[in-house]
């Protein structure tokens, strides 16, 4: 049974039809890629699964469960948890309390328990640790996206959505970024991740999807698209 | 500036306004404490303006009938409990005197409290479910706002039987006799003051814990500077909304009993909504949406429009008000302390 199954989904804004029935699933433990043009719909599926954008038509599936109604903040309690697109860090709040909010939700056992989790996150980013105390809408872009996928692990995640983790980040912080998501799926965390980095994101990847104006076009394995003509010329700038 | 014009406007302004400096030089510190004593009250009542529209970006034109149904909340109470309006202030001691100072203000408190979580409900929340314009909202708020008073003018009246509300201002109960405490440079300092300003500034650090040290502080600021992704971190936001009204409503509570502790002439419909707009006016000044401008424009509100009462006659009290917040806003448009609970929104 996959964790996420999504079949035929429908989502749209007013009038216009964003997704025109999409199925894709994830299994436990996968690193899952979905990549696209501008305007493919990715973001628009993640916002789907987390519950933000309803459908019109179709079902999600989460961990057997049918989660297609259920509302957006108590998926997060089952176990399903975003770092969105252009990363949402509270500008108001230190890094401390941003991450905070990542476990929102969640009930400790013990004190040891939460402390265990904010070294983990600090391990996996040492500089959120030296700025706990900075507050959030004056880090830069990259350190943004380090409190935005750190303050999504601090609530456990069964499937963590990560939409464009490397959107406008220099290349060395993007491939710290990628090596992290694989670090973290390596843990044990499924993942679903969007990506216009599609070289780096493919190659990491167990599955990909590739996204096309609302329709899914074609799925494989990661290095099995890497190698696809088709894909090369469409998303990987070579002829 | 000559001419029939000009002199029949000089003529109006002539009569009424002074400008009397040295009326302010020799009762300043009077002027002052009197002044943070209005400016704690407003202070209070300002927070339930900003911190709604921290999360909703809505100016709740019926907080101020929020407060309104506070100070009803505690008269009704005390009548209960056998206290009926007089010219003669309670007199049995001070400890009972503030037992039924406590009693009254958890009335007060829960009565403005649930009318406040009540009104969102049953005014708000059906628009938001639509999807409705902002603009919806604050006719909503107005209409809202009418509504309650026009409860208590007429309806509350036939529920009592003619011994709550109505057209004609409610006679106070007195439950504290003003006596000098002490002075501080020659400004008398009475009890009720004290009462005041202590009961004002207890609840003001309370308030400001919860929204900046607790969980639920943190929900509500999340969901001001981004809801959405406080959706995503499984932050409720018709909980968050629900909260906000029901901190804004009891505060009101609290600082409709302590208003009717200096106010000579009673309780009446309409009495909320001078002090309302003055608590708004005092939440801009500090800064709408940001729960410590609320404060500070409470008290600084409250003091500059009593220097202003002295310096250019009783009557501009209230005008000093706006002037004051006009000045403010044209050197800082987002008011003293910026918008920070919600800097994320435009
Ligand atoms: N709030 C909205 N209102 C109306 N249309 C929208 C809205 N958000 C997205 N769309 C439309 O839905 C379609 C899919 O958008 P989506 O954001 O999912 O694309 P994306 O694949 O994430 O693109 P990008 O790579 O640029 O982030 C686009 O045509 C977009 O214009
Ligand atoms: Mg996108």
């Amino acid at each position: 049974m996959p964790l996420l199954e999504i079949t035929d989904m429908v989502v749209g804004y007013g009038r216009i039809e964003a997704l025109h029935g999409i199925s894709l699933t994830v299994e436990a433990g996968e690193l899952v890629t979905l990549i696209g043009a501008n305007g493919a719909g990715k973001t628009t599926t993640m916002r789907a699964v987390s519950g933000i954008r309803p459908l019109t038509r179709g079902t999600i599936k989460f961990d057997g469960q049918d989660i297609t109604k259920m509302k957006a903040h108590l998926r997060v309690l089952e176990g399903i948890v975003q770092a969105p697109e252009g990363r949402g860090v509270f500008p108001g709040m230190t890094v401390q309390e941003n991450l905070d909010m990542g476990c929102y939700t969640r009930k400790f056992a013990t004190k040891a328990e939460y402390q265990a989790t904010l070294d983990h996150v600090f391990e996996l980013f040492p500089r959120l640790a030296e700025r706990r105390s900075q507050v959030g809408g004056t880090m830069s872009g990259g350190e943004q996206q380090m409190v935005a996928i750190g303050r999504a692990l601090m609530a456990r995640p069964k499937l963590l959505l990560l939409d464009e983790p490397s959107m406008g980040l220099a290349p060395m912080i993007i491939q710290q970024i990628f090596r992290i998501v694989s670090e973290i799926n390596a843990e044990g965390t499924t993942i679903l991740l969007v990506e216009q980095n599609a070289q780096q994101a493919l190659s990491r990847s167990h599955r990909a999807y590739i996204l096309e104006t609302g329709e899914v076009i074609k799925t494989g394995g990661g290095k099995e698209l890497l190698a696809d003509p088709s894909v090369k010329e469409a998303y990987l700038g070579v002829a | 500036m000559t001419g029939p014009w000009a002199a029949s406007v000089f003529a109006l302004a002539d009569s009424d306004i002074n400008f009397n400096i040295s009326a302010l030089g020799h009762s300043f510190w009077q002027l002052t404490i009197d002044g943070l004593a209005y400016g704690a009250i407003y202070a209070l009542v300002a927070v339930g303006y900003t911190l709604v529209y921290g999360v909703l970006r809505l100016i709740n034109f019926a907080h101020s009938e929020v407060f309104m149904l506070g100070m009803f909340g505690q008269y009704a109470a005390l009548m209960i409990l056998g206290f009926s309006p007089s010219g003669n202030a309670y007199a049995e001691g001070a400890v009972m005197t503030i037992v039924f100072l406590g009693i009254a203000m958890i009335v007060g408190m829960a009565v403005s409290g649930g009318v406040a979580v009540g009104l969102e409900r049953v005014a708000y929340r059906p628009l938001r479910k639509r999807n409705a314009p902002s603009l919806v909202f604050l006719i909503t708020a107005i209409g809202a706002s009418f509504v309650l008073q026009e409860f208590v003018h007429f309806i509350l009246p036939k529920l009592t039987g003619g011994k709550l509300g109505g057209v004609n201002a409610q006679q106070p109960i007195r439950l504290v006799e003003s006596k000098q405490q002490f002075t501080i440079f020659g400004g008398s300092v009475t009890n009720i003051t004290l009462i005041i300003v202590i009961s004002a500034l207890i609840l003001a650090f309370a308030a400001d814990v919860f929204i900046n040290r607790t969980k639920f502080g943190r929900g509500i600021r999340a969901v001001a500077q981004d809801p959405t992704t406080a959706t995503l971190m499984g932050v409720s936001r018709e909980k968050v909304i629900m909260l906000t009204f029901l901190i804004g409503g009891v505060l009101a509570g609290a600082a409709a009993l302590l208003y009717t502790l200096r106010i000579p002439n009673g309780i009446i419909y309409s009495g909320g909504f001078i002090l309302g707009i003055k608590a708004f006016c005092a939440a801009v000044l500090g800064g709408i949406g940001n729960l410590r401008g609320a404060l500070l424009g409470g008290l600084l509100l409250g003091v500059l429009e009593n220097y202003g009462q002295i310096v250019f006659g009783s009557g501009w009290r209230d005008v000093v008000s706006f002037v004051v917040l006009i000045l403010v806003l044209m050197v800082r448009p987002t008011g003293i302390l910026g918008e920070t609970l919600g800097r994320a929104r435009a």
